[in-house]
């Protein structure tokens, strides 16, 4: 169980080694994408895999994360040590505060007002007209860590984003063996039970909620710091449905799929890119083959390919 | 004499016009062990729903260990020690058994809010969920997931949650529903050992259960109580024979 | 905040109430009657608007054009449910929301792949052209009341049709309990596929109507399916009425908080905070109803009973 995400982890430590004798910072930039939105991934999978709460509004907590790091930039406040901590905490608030009312609901209700929250962040930061409006907010500096500029240096930067993902891999498996995880795991198999063993478990569900948050606002954090630039469109439902379908692409309910699916996700559409200006046309079906054949992602995938490959190889022997 | 455990009070529940509860008074007393019986669609899990909390009374109060609970939800309830099974087996399906008693424990014991730490490797946890398990006999099925138990087994798992809250009363919706002969006679060998332990409110179908089991029974009809007494004195009760008991005893 | 001004945007507000509604008519009834979230609904909003401009070039007749349109814009809806929704409504939610998502990614690229990338537009039909006088002083474009109009009469048309007719009948029972209807015997695969085309159809309408007064243009249901959706929430998922309501309600809402936020802020406040704070508020005011409600009744307005 735990050699798969050592293996992932291991290939996102080597890559700046391989990528040396190629487009490096063109390959660096795109890994180091795709380990930013693995741990907000991280956050969602928490959620749906192991909740069954679809949050369908999941950017907003990545955008704040990165407009809180932007903003506080254009005010010349570029030390990580406080701008950390603020996106952090103004993503975790966002989520307690929504995450109060997106609870007292079930079902399609929840997945519909996560979206409606996740559309009023995306509508208040396309008004910031002194934060750029819809055009967005470009970041001029990158955050210092105690006056020094690890951010600067790519390479440093990678291997950042790759502890913060490890990190927060280690955490969220910690966190749903534990006692919490437990009782946040049995709210989603049968919610009457659990009231009538004691828990409330809406106060369960909304600490989920926020610290699913805080993941987002971390992912925000580094991407902010990544692209230089923050913008509205990071908030948009589309980034949000991209989230949901990372997750279910690499498979729900266990943590390392969630990494494996954006992994997926973000290097087909990036070579289907490559291949063709529309690409969207393939990508799009691809999409409806994956939900109507691949039941459990491609981890339930491989699953079923290796049963079948046993099946086939053991046959053979009397 | 001490007071009694549960006390109901003046107790109404309409749905939609039709009376389900009507002025419902009654007691469990500590330690006893108090049956209710009554037809089907006399209200019977209705009742207990109001007990624990699912359902809100139109009027009336609910007392338990001589405190007004009758606004207090679900959890709050169960948190005072008001333990309760299904008559629809209710448990956590992808679960391993002992895991689902362990969560009883677990609520019973120390915070929830502990976000690390393996809670399957407690035994603070593990333990008396163990004991609960043996007590209904699943000792060898406590890996087995809660799902792919047997029917009977997960009555008995039922029980083991609700054993594992080490309850000041225990509400049992029905225990022996669906369960055949068997496994009825094994699951009234349970009960007859938990019997004193705790108090207990039987809900039950199972004639023979009932009059082995119960120190006083209640009979419910239309929503009303139409008598309470020792085993011998309904069985004697001439308007329970006629109202109900008349066919069943043959 | 003139008289006039304040009746214009009244009218604006219904008219993109009516327009919310046609759409979130089919995926209310979709959604209650299926239990299926389609996310494509929006698109066919949008390729109602694009074949509306195809076959008006083709034919260089409004009316040839909306007929064609609606037919054309039917058939494809009833083709998407063939060769995929109907495998998606024994689903879960989520299997739907991607597959449908998938769906939307397709179409977009595909309509700017066939139609070009930049806004095409389409005239008013000749005879509802122009602007007529309301009041002294007060103008306003006819075809935005013909607008208005269509739509109140297919809101009539739908409540008929739900509220007296045996197919009605099945649809809202269909919304309180679909195992229910298909035990009765009811062949509930051709009932899905009517009320799915028939909601297909009116998304379809929606697109064709706007389309001489906005551009059409990729994308262009993305946007509009978030506010559907916002209402049939709202409205209490399953209910025609409900959408109704809400649609009407979140129109109104929009339109006027976006022409007189300002204005209103400003007895509260400086103007030049006004000038901020008011357009975000504006933007954001529809989303806040939709959370003051869902805070107040979790389950929208109206529920349909049973669920």
């Amino acid at each position: 169980m735990t050699r798969l995400p050592t293996a992932i982890f291991l290939g996102f430590a080597l890559l700046p080694a391989a990528a040396a004798f190629g487009t490096e910072t063109y390959l660096l930039d795109l890994f180091m994408r795709v380990m930013i939105f693995s741990i907000a991934a991280l956050g969602l999978d928490l959620l749906v895999g192991y909740g069954a709460l679809v949050s369908f509004g999941h950017a907003a907590f990545i955008g704040i994360g990165a407009y809180a790091v932007a903003i506080l930039a254009s005010h010349g406040i570029n030390e990580a040590l406080i701008s950390l901590p603020v996106a952090l905490i103004a993503a975790t608030a966002f989520a307690y505060l929504t995450g109060t009312i997106c609870l007292r609901t079930r079902g399609v209700y929840f997945i519909m007002i996560t979206l409606a929250f996740g559309q009023m962040a995306f509508f208040l930061a396309s008004s910031l007209a002194p934060y750029g409006g819809d055009d967005g907010l470009t970041m001029h500096a990158r955050s210092t860590l105690f006056g020094l500029s690890p951010f600067k240096n790519e390479r440093l930067f990678y291997y950042i984003v790759l502890a913060c993902l490890i990190g927060c891999y280690c955490l969220c498996r910690s966190l749903v063996v534990s006692r919490f995880g437990r009782v946040f795991r049995g709210a989603r198999e049968n919610a009457t039970r659990m009231a009538t063993l004691g828990f409330d478990i809406y106060r369960y569900q909304l600490a989920a909620y926020a610290i699913s948050g805080a993941l987002g606002g971390l992912a925000g954090f580094l991407l902010a710091n990544a692209t230089d630039f923050v913008s509205p469109a990071y908030m948009s439902w589309q980034r949000s449905g991209e989230l949901i379908i990372m997750i279910i692409l690499g498979g729900l309910g266990t943590l390392h799929g969630a990494i494996i699916g954006t992994l997926a996700y973000s290097l087909l559409g990036e070579y289907l890119s490559g291949l063709t200006e529309n690409w969207k046309m393939i990508f799009g079906p691809l999409l409806v083959l994956v939900v109507l054949l691949a039941r459990g992602g491609l981890l339930g995938l491989a699953g079923q390919v290796a049963a079948w490959w046993r099946k086939q190889h053991a046959e053979p022997q009397p | 004499m001490t007071a009694p455990v549960l006390q109901l009070e003046g107790l109404n529940k309409n749905f939609g016009g039709l009376a389900v509860t009507r002025n419902v008074n009654f007691e469990v007393a500590a330690g006893e062990l108090h049956a209710v019986i009554g037809p089907n669609g006399a209200g019977k899990t209705t009742l207990i729903n109001q007990i624990s909390g699912l359902v809100a009374p139109d009027s009336g109060r609910v007392l338990f260990a001589s405190r007004d609970v009758t606004a207090l939800s679900v959890p709050e309830r169960a948190a005072l020690g008001l333990a309760r099974s299904f008559q629809i087996t209710s448990i956590l399906p992808g679960f391993s058994a002992i895991e689902n008693v362990a969560l009883a424990v677990q609520a019973r014991i120390g915070t929830s809010f502990r976000f690390f730490g393996c809670a399957a490797a407690e035994s603070a946890l593990n333990a008396p969920a163990l004991a609960a398990l043996d007590e209904v006999g699943l000792t060898k099925r406590a890996d087995a997931l809660a799902g792919h138990l047997s029917h009977g087994e997960k009555r008995a798992l039922e029980l083991a949650i609700a054993l594992a809250m080490q309850p000041k009363l225990l509400l049992l919706d029905e225990p022996m529903a669906g369960a055949g002969r068997d496994e009825s006679r094994r699951l009234i060998a349970v009960l007859s050992r938990l019997k004193g332990r705790f108090p207990i409110l039987l809900v039950e179908h199972d004639m023979t259960a009932v009059f082995a089991l119960a120190d006083r029974i209640s009979v419910l009809l239309y929503g009303q109580i139409l008598t309470s007494g020792t085993p011998d004195a309904v069985r004697a009760d001439p308007q329970v024979v006629a109202a109900y008991l008349g066919e069943e005893m043959e | 905040m003139s008289m006039s001004l304040l009746i214009v945007q009244i009218l604006n507000g219904l008219q993109l109430g009516v327009l919310l509604f046609l759409i979130a008519a089919g995926l209310t009834l979709v959604f209650g009657v299926m239990n299926f979230i389609n996310l494509a609904h929006g698109v066919q909003y949008m390729l109602g608007a694009y074949l509306a401009v195809m076959f008006y070039g083709m034919t260089g007749s409004s009316l040839l054009a909306l007929v064609f349109a609606l037919l054309a814009a039917l058939a494809f809806g009833l083709f998407l449910e063939f060769v995929v929704f109907r495998h998606l409504y024994e689903r879960d939610h989520l299997d739907q929301v991607i597959a449908t998502f998938g769906i939307i990614l397709f179409l977009n690229q595909a309509v700017k792949y066939i139609w070009g990338a930049a806004p095409l537009s389409l005239p008013i039909p000749e005879y509802f052209s122009g602007s007529i006088v309301l009041l002294p002083g007060l103008t306003y474009p006819i075809w935005r009341l013909v607008i208005i109009a269509s739509g109140l009469a297919i809101a009539l048309l739908l409540y008929v049709l739900v509220s007296r007719t045996r197919l009605g009948m099945l649809v809202r029972a269909g919304a309180n309990n679909a195992p229910m209807v298909s035990a009765l015997g009811v062949d509930i695969r051709r009932l899905f596929m009517i009320v799915f085309g028939f909601g297909t159809m009116l998304a379809g309408f929606a697109g064709i109507m706007i389309a001489p007064i906005l551009s059409v243009e990729p994308g262009m249901g993305d946007t509009i399916l978030i506010l559907a959706f916002v209402v049939i929430v709202i409205g209490g998922i399953g209910s025609i009425r409900g959408a109704f309501i809400a649609a009407l309600l979140i129109g109104l809402a929009d339109t006027l908080g976006r022409s007189f936020s300002v204005d209103i802020l400003r007895l509260v406040m400086a103007p030049s905070p006004a000038r901020t704070v008011g357009p975000a508020i504006a933007s954001m005011l529809i989303y806040l109803m939709m959370a003051l409600v869902l805070y107040f009744r979790p389950t929208g307005l109206f529920p349909p009973k049973g669920r």
